[in-house]
């Protein structure tokens, strides 16, 4: 009982402290000071018709670098968990339904749409809204299909470790080469810019995130299979 | 307007979330607050960015640099938000995992005989 009031206190005081922002907080008219550099230079600078991705891969692509090595300590944390339960129950199994015919027929029509499409978004992520996130997530979701058909019984574990690590090195390297040939760490001007709006522009935006979108990939695909093979 | 709606709908799942983190003993409940949580920040920080009548950043041959000053939202949390998403994700796949393994040595899906971590 006790324990519920001071529940309902913290919650009060969160609302109060919180609350009060919707009133002093009105529609903006405009974008802040430092939006606007992005906003005008943004295209001059690197060529991308997708500002957001400008911010993410270039302004801010220390921060993607971040996130990304986020994202492999969290794989690397689920295939820990799920490894150390694989050993205890061994003597387990479950007996697992074969795909039905929907499943196995739908899989064959979609799964290489689905990695078309996932190569898509990110390979198009400075011209279009997505990116290599959105598309490594995609491809992953195939796999996921493709475990549930029966298409694949057991994913290579030394394929996809090559494939995650071959493309976070090779982001650092690109990243790396950013300082030598142009301005700074992980700047993307020293591949020409190429068209405003063509595929091959924006410098090596296109290829930093098709990297990224390889190892979020392969790092999901991980995660299935660790919780898959438990 | 915009603004304050998205603010009010911010903080309301927040709340939601926070409740359920600190009243419900179902661990996966406890785990869908923390995605509740997760999505008001997300909602919250969209909303901070947003610009009256404003529309995706996203130019094309026609559209100059300084039209697109008056017509676009802030860039910058959204490419905020889009690492938030993807960190939430990692985090709740994590918590998940931890579940199972809790759930495996327990037999229940309720935390209460968890004294280790108790305030």
């Amino acid at each position: 009982m006790i324990k519920r009031f001071f529940t309902i206190i913290l919650m009060v005081f969160f609302a109060s402290l919180f609350f009060p922002l919707v009133g002093l907080i009105s529609d903006r008219d405009s974008v802040s000071s430092l939006a606007k550099d992005y906003l005008v230079q943004g295209r001059d600078d690197f060529g991308a018709a997708n500002i957001v991705t400008a911010v993410v891969v270039s302004y801010r692509g220390l921060d993607t670098l971040g996130e990304v090595t986020v994202l492999f300590a969290a794989a690397a944390g689920i295939s820990l968990v799920f490894k150390g339960l694989r050993n205890e129950g061994k003597d387990k199994k479950y007996r697992v339904n074969p795909p039905s015919e929907i499943l196995r027929t739908g899989a064959r029509v979609l799964l290489p749409l689905i990695f078309i499409f996932g190569v898509y978004i990110f390979i198009n992520g400075h011209l279009t809204p997505g990116g290599g996130f959105q598309g490594g997530v995609v491809i992953a979701s195939g796999i996921l299909l493709a475990f549930f058909a029966g298409n694949i019984k057991e994913l290579n574990h030394g394929f996809v470790t090559f494939i995650e690590s071959a493309a976070g090195f090779s982001y650092v390297a690109v990243g790396l080469l950013g300082i030598w040939l142009a301005g700074g760490f992980l700047d993307p001007r020293f591949l020409p810019m190429g068209e405003f709006g063509s595929l091959f522009s924006a410098g090596a935006i296109p290829v930093i995130y098709s990297l990224i979108g390889l190892k979020v990939g392969s790092e999901m695909s991980g995660i299935i299979d660790a919780i898959r093979s438990y | 307007m915009m603004t304050n709606l998205l603010f009010i709908l911010a903080g309301a799942l927040v709340l939601v979330g926070l409740w359920g983190i600190l009243t419900r003993r179902n661990i996966f409940k406890i785990i869908i607050g923390f995605s509740l949580v997760d999505t008001g920040v997300h909602v919250f920080l969209v909303a901070i960015g947003y610009v009256k009548n404003g529309t995706a950043p996203i130019f094309d041959k026609e559209y100059s640099s300084l039209h697109s000053l008056l017509n676009t939202v802030d860039p910058i949390p959204s490419a905020l938000v889009l690492t938030a998403i993807v960190i939430g994700l990692a985090v709740t796949a994590l918590m998940l995992s931890f579940a199972v393994r809790l759930i495996l040595k327990n037999r229940t899906l309720l935390v209460d005989g968890k004294k280790e971590l108790k305030w």
